[in-house]
């Protein structure tokens, strides 16, 4: 159980240690660690947590997994069309003679589109297919080819990402790049990051402080300091969802299926950073903008009334590559990485500089550090 | 084989009553009707161009449909206070009133339902939550345990009555042995419908607010005023315009249990100012905006005062023997009781919660017309429903509804 231990934590007691090399979970072969007696019971706690909490959900999942629900789905659905208004205008389209093979194609899509499962629990094979069929029924709308992935999270990675305090100066090209790719709505101007213009002397004030600024900046007597999704390792937002249509990937990554959500928006009351965002409308994004390399769980398009988020942009991440934020920030402030390996630059600043996290006192474990130079 | 030729005969009889009546009836049911259709209309709005038509946002994401829904989940459980006495304790004073509290839970229960589809993003995908067929995220998710509770309840509390009218229906007593063990269960499944809503608000550690071991309790003692407040109304209404005899004892009795909920209900708030206002932290923001507003954002002010001024007149009235006795008198305190407790477990609740939000900004929330109109229509709905199953099975306690062999 404590091999499968990825979750990085300061000063919690829980750092682990791999085997029992002496080496410390924290990459340090001497000094600041916990002693090996208190790891022990702590990684002891740790395994009787999961067991009591996620435990018996794992073998749930390895059975839904292995139970063959898709046809039977579908037959029972079948006879359920009458109250679904999508699914008879499919249907309708479908067995009509004068329409199109297009039209039908598109029909058929939609119809499995509609009565597809959870992706969580999809094999491989059906995410290829649920993905092949999106890409499809983009190209028949639009005419146009998108790619989509359906890349799982790799071996041995936690993201984690920490936040330069001194660095940031406000510009808000995280918030640009962001939006550009991630594909979100143009009419709502929907925005993953916050950026908190805040004045100097008062300390962390966010009740106070400037999130909707139009001005230049850096403004005289202010710093900077952005939020978005930390990626909980133990998510609020998670526990709340009634249809599990959201949860952390093994690679720390909190995501969304959003054909499966419904819209009950528990998990944006759960969230206490404001890290969920919803579609109160068609979400808008002109045909020359959209972004065409794409993730299932990540920046393909989304649709009205299901709730989204940052993914640590999951289509750059699971290829080797830093978040559109990270990329676009012109002074550094923003730095991303594996946790798991000890030679990524996140790893460096969290052993290296004054690290904290927002309201560590919920118990969340943000994956998200601030840190000031 | 006989059964069903009963049930249908049952169909058929009262399908007759509902649609026979005096013009009063009629006018009552037509009005109903246009009211529905246009909370239809308005809803057809919000499928076509999304939540956006309501006056909710990312800020406060949870209005007037989550609040509507939470103050009517207490309603429905309240028809217990009336299951208790009467098929337990044996107190036939209630014998009459039952079934009209168990009508009242059915059309609450479809109301609550009615809410939460209403303000769901995707009731397309309704499904997912369907045990068997969807993903239930059971047990984690308060949610789930909250769907489970009100389907199971709506079941007893239709089970129940349904079973006691079909064997009136035949002119025969309904067995004990039968309805009794739904009885006793119904009384432990109010309580916790009403706790599993609570702890969907009360399990957030993102609300301070709501994050509030009192919360749960509160919600039963509002709800065990609010609740038998309006079956005391409809039992009013009830005498008034049917030959249905309910008697003042059963009345009165009620009321007491209305004056009990109701003191509870006023320590429990005055535990709650006292612990949000004697030394306030960060976390006592959102009762500051509540009661006092925050930075010059007040727009709940003149809701949660009328409240509590409704609150405490109508508790001090009713705890006077002499007042409460009144019948017009007791009349006017359930109105009071009522509304003042549907503002404080509605939106002087939910909406609060989210103000201020995470980082502490502060954007008010004023419902749309739409939003208006779609809670107008649902509780329409409400009262439609319970009309019919009111007059049905008034029709066959009157004796005038029976089942005739051919």
């Amino acid at each position: 159980m404590s091999e499968n231990k990825k979750w990085y934590s300061l000063d919690l007691g829980l750092n682990k240690k791999k085997g029992s090399s002496g080496s410390c979970g924290c990459g340090k072969a001497e000094g600041g660690c916990n002693s090996h007696k208190e790891e022990l019971s702590a990684e002891e706690f740790y395994e009787a947590a999961i067991n009591a909490s996620i435990g018996e959900e794992r073998h749930k999942d390895g059975f839904e997994q292995v139970f063959d629900v898709k046809m039977d789905r579908r037959t029972a659905f079948k006879k359920l069309t009458a109250s679904l208004l999508i699914g008879a205008g499919a249907v309708s389209t479908s067995c009509s003679l004068t329409t199109s093979g297009d039209a039908k194609e598109k029909a058929q899509i939609d119809w499995e589109e509609q009565f597809k499962g959870n992706y969580k629990l999809m094999t491989d094979d059906e995410k290829k297919k649920t993905v092949d069929r999106l890409m499809r029924s983009y190209e028949l709308r639009t005419g146009k080819n998108i790619s989509m992935t359906a890349e799982n999270a790799a071996e041995d990675v936690l993201f984690g990402y920490a936040f330069n305090i001194s660095k940031c100066q406000g510009y808000m090209d995280c918030v640009s790049a962001c939006v550009a790719e991630n594909n979100q709505d143009r009419n709502s101007e929907m925005q993953y990051i916050r950026i908190h213009e805040m004045k100097d002397g008062e300390g962390f004030k966010f009740d106070k402080a400037d999130d909707n600024y139009y001005h230049e900046v850096p403004a005289e007597g202010h710093f900077y300091m952005g939020t978005q999704c930390f990626h909980c390792d133990d998510p609020p937002c998670v526990d709340v969802c009634p249809v599990q249509a959201t949860w952390k990937e093994e690679d720390g990554l909190v995501v969304i299926d959003y054909d499966w959500c419904i819209g009950c928006r528990y998990c944006m009351a759960a969230c206490p950073y404001d890290g969920r965002r919803f579609n109160w409308s068609k979400p808008e994004v002109p045909e020359n903008e959209v972004n065409k390399n794409q993730h299932y769980l990540g920046n393909r398009m989304r649709k009205k009334g299901v709730m989204e988020k940052c993914t640590f942009c999951v289509q750059r991440t699971r290829k080797g590559k830093n978040p559109a934020c990270v990329e676009a920030c012109p002074t550094g402030a923003r730095i991303f990485g594996n946790l798991l390996d000890p030679n990524s630059s996140i790893r460096w600043v969290l052993e290296n500089k004054k690290v904290f996290r927002l309201k560590e006192d919920l118990g969340t474990e943000p994956k998200f550090w601030y840190f000031m130079d | 084989m006989g059964q069903f030729k009963v049930l249908k005969s049952l169909v058929v009889d009262s399908l007759d009553t509902i649609t026979k009546g005096s013009l009063k009836y009629h006018l009552w049911m037509g009005f109903l009707t246009i009211v529905i259709l246009i909370g239809m209309y308005c809803y057809s709005i919000q499928l076509d161009e999304g939540l956006s038509v309501t006056g909710m946002n990312d800020r406060v994401s949870w209005g007037l449909y989550i609040s509507n829904f939470t103050f009517l989940v207490g309603v429905a459980a309240a028809a217990v206070m009336l299951v208790m006495p009467t098929y337990i304790l044996k107190d036939i004073d209630f014998k009459q009133a039952v079934l009209i509290g168990e009508g009242l839970a059915v059309a609450a229960l479809i109301m609550c339902i009615a809410f939460v589809i209403a303000d769901m993003g995707g009731p397309a995908v309704l499904w997912h939550m369907i045990p068997g067929i969807g993903v239930f995220n059971f047990p984690n998710s308060m949610l789930a345990w909250d769907v489970i509770v009100l389907n199971v309840y709506l079941f007893i509390n239709i089970s129940i009555p349904f079973y006691i009218l079909f064997r009136h229906y035949q002119g025969k007593e309904a067995k004990k042995n039968v309805y009794l063990p739904g009885a006793i269960l119904s009384v432990f499944w109010a309580v916790a419908i009403h706790l599993v809503t609570a702890f969907l608000y009360q399990g957030l550690q993102a609300r301070p607010f709501w994050n509030n071991a009192l919360l749960g309790p509160r919600f039963l003692a509002s709800a065990f005023a609010a609740g038998p407040a309006l079956i005391i109304l409809v039992l009013a209404i009830i005498k008034r315009f049917t030959e249905f005899k309910v008697e003042e004892k059963t009345i009165k009795k009620i009321a007491m249990i209305v004056t009990v909920a109701a003191q509870i209900n006023l320590i429990m708030l005055i535990s709650e100012l006292f612990k949000e206002f004697y030394a306030p932290t960060h976390h006592s923001e959102s009762a500051y905006y509540l009661f006092f507003g925050l930075h010059g954002k007040t727009a709940l002010l003149p809701w949660i005062w009328t409240a509590i001024t409704l609150n405490v007149i109508a508790t001090a009235m009713l705890t006077f023997n002499k007042l409460r006795n009144n019948l017009n008198v007791l009349y006017l305190c359930c109105i009071m009781l009522f509304v003042a407790i549907w503002i404080e477990k509605g939106f002087g609740l939910i909406v609060p919660g989210f103000i201020p939000g995470p980082y502490g900004k502060i954007v008010e929330y004023l419902p749309t017309g739409i939003e208006v109109g779609v809670t107008l229509g649902i509780w329409a709905l409400g009262a439609f429903i319970f009309t019919i199953l009111a007059k049905t099975a008034i029709g066959i306690e009157l004796g005038k509804l029976r089942y005739k062999r051919k």
